[in-house]
């Protein structure tokens, strides 16, 4: 895919807050001294007046934001995802879900895909906490434009929204001029009938890759973006799961607790089908450049195509 | 303060007390010690002080409190059923499947702007609340009640700097210095002290306020309020369970509730305090 144009999703993030300040008065920044890597230094230097660094303490930016949203503003606590869903858990957990209040939390830094800075930097585990919380909504966006729409999206929302952002440059998949986010509804990228690929953020552009290069062997692979984990689109996938038979999910996320957890509940509950999940199988990452580190860890095009024909049994 | 205003004030943290005592013991759980030594503030706050209505309780302007010391819950729910946010007879259902009073502070419950209990969160939302204020251009001051064990927790610290920082002076935080806590006294359990130093080194502006005195309440308030560009940390020295006289001063007191007799006992001298308030 050397001819796709690439950005990472924490830049389209801080373009994003930035192009809807002038339309949603009330949005306001919080950042905790990482403005420079989450990308909030773009809206910080276009808008100075709304934005407000709260220093290296995670845990008050987020009370901040609540007190805030509690008096009618919209604000975007920014930080990356390990101290976002980590550290101040408990704080986005009783200070913001309890109350149900209109806080949206932009997590930057997720994944594996973090690269050099290492385990202590890599989160692997943000949608399993985020997902546990009663009224959260967990976005985790694919590329450039679904990244921009998932903002506003989140802005429409009335309520507690956990978005998950990239490091990594990513493909820019989706067409700006037709594309439409719907907040909860999974989108096809590909038809299919012989299993379904259902992917989330970064791992839906390997996704497709594979789904193309099992084309070229004779196997039809349905793939799912599914960039809403919760509430989860259950129609699209039960529909799949029906038709297909068979589940691969993959996500640059731990195993235990994500998208495949996710999926799995939902077809188990449902209309059980086997589900085999692709992700970070319940260990740390390590330092390392980004594109190599996905490829260790079995985040590639080339270990979905190997996994889905080991489903098959082809 | 005018001495029939003071009078009504003392009559009226009478009533809450009792409403303290009364919820805990149907309750049969929850944290009567705490709740008495903030009961005289709360008496202040809501009677003579803040800026709310009971009848539109999420009046935009309205004066806010976030009791981040939120498992002293009773206090603030007697204080609002006092004032007419709710009926006091919800105190007797306090902590029962299904009651409006859940046990720490919701914000559902009409009169409660936040949701705390999870020590030191509460403080965090009232400096959002108070820059959001800030941004709104708008009146209304944010208060808010810390206990003095709860100022233990490092996230009270991070909010203390970011008040500080972004001079918030529509936020006043009162610390309720009872000096005890769960595991005993705060200087044995792990010591906050000196509180008033820490605070002024946060770049705040420090009061000394009595606890149990509604003159010097008063003073401190008014010197609170006289404050520009700093946040107002009020150090309050209170005693724990104040008014019940097997309550005072008793770690024991911190998250017991009283029986049935204790419930009499403790009732009987209330009742007697407002006897001699109205003779």
């Amino acid at each position: 895919m050397a001819d796709v144009k690439k950005k990472a999703t924490r830049e389209s993030y801080g373009e994003a807050l930035t192009a809807l300040a002038e339309k949603y008065e009330n949005l306001v920044v919080l950042d905790a001294d990482l403005a420079a890597a989450t990308k909030t230094g773009i809206f910080k230097k276009a808008y100075p007046d709304r934005f407000f660094d709260c220093g290296i303490a995670e845990a008050n930016m987020m009370g901040v934001a609540a007190g805030l949203a509690a008096s009618g503003m919209i604000p975007f606590a920014s930080t990356f995802a390990m101290f976002a869903a980590g550290r101040a858990y408990e704080i986005v957990r009783n200070s913001i879900g309890y109350p149900g209040l209109n806080v949206k939390i932009g997590a930057t830094h997720a994944g594996i895909s973090v690269g050099e800075d290492g385990a202590t930097h890599q989160c692997n585990e943000d949608i399993a906490l985020m997902r546990t919380i009663p009224g959260m909504t967990v976005i985790v966006p694919s590329d450039d434009v679904e990244a921009k729409a998932a903002v506003e999206a989140a802005i429409l929302h009335n309520g507690p929204v956990y978005m998950r952002f990239g490091r990594l440059a990513a493909p820019i998949l989706n067409d700006p001029e037709n594309y439409k986010f719907e907040l909860g509804k999974g989108i096809t990228v590909r038809d299919g009938e012989d299993i379904t690929i259902v992917a989330t953020g970064l791992m839906v552009g390997e996704a497709a890759e594979a789904a193309e290069q099992l084309a070229a062997e004779g196997i039809n692979a349905r793939v799912l973006n599914i960039h809403t984990i919760k509430p989860l689109d259950t129609e699209l996938i039960l529909k799949a799961a029906k038709e297909t038979g068979r589940i691969v999910t993959v996500e640059e996320h731990s195993v235990i607790g994500g998208l495949g957890s996710a999926v799995a509940d939902c077809v188990s509950e449902n209309d059980p089908v086997p589900v085999t999940k692709i992700g970070v199988n319940d260990v740390y990452g390590y330092s390392g450049p980004a594109v190599d580190l996905l490829k260790e860890f079995g985040l590639c095009a080339d270990n979905i195509v190997a996994t889905v024909k080991k489903v098959l049994g082809k | 303060m005018d001495e029939t205003i003071k009078k009504q004030l003392q009559k009226t943290a009478c009533s809450i007390r009792m409403g303290v005592l009364t919820g805990t013991f149907h309750a049969k759980s929850g944290h009567p010690g705490g709740s008495l030594s903030i009961s005289d503030l709360l008496t202040y706050l809501y009677f003579a002080k803040m800026h709310v209505d009971p009848k539109n309780p999420d009046m935009e302007d309205r004066d806010r409190l976030v009791l981040s010391k939120g498992h002293t819950a009773p206090a603030l729910y007697s204080a609002l059923a006092e004032r007419g946010f709710f009926d006091k007879e919800e105190l007797t259902h306090l902590r029962h499947i299904g009651a409006l009073l859940q046990g720490h502070p919701c914000i559902h419950i009409p009169g409660v702007d936040m949701s705390s209990g999870s020590l030191g969160q509460g403080i965090s939302a009232a400096c959002g609340m108070a820059l959001a204020g800030k941004l709104k251009s708008a009146p209304y001051h944010v208060y808010t009640i810390l206990g003095d064990g709860e100022i233990e927790e490092g996230q009270v610290w991070e909010a203390a700097m970011f008040a500080a920082h972004y001079g918030l002076d529509n936020l006043t935080a009162i610390v309720d210095n009872n000096g005890l806590q769960i595991d005993g006294k705060i200087t044995e359990v792990c010591s906050p002290e000196p509180i008033d130093e820490k605070f002024r080194a946060f770049g705040w502006h420090v009061i000394l306020m009595d606890a149990h005195d509604f003159d010097d309440i008063e003073r401190a308030f008014n010197e609170a309020e006289s404050i520009t560009g700093k946040p107002v940390a009020i150090i309050q020295k209170s005693v724990k369970g104040k008014g019940v006289s097997f309550m005072e001063n008793q770690v024991s007191w911190h998250g017991a509730a009283p029986n049935a007799e204790q419930y009499e006992q403790a009732m009987a001298e209330l009742r007697q305090q407002l006897a001699e308030l109205e003779a």
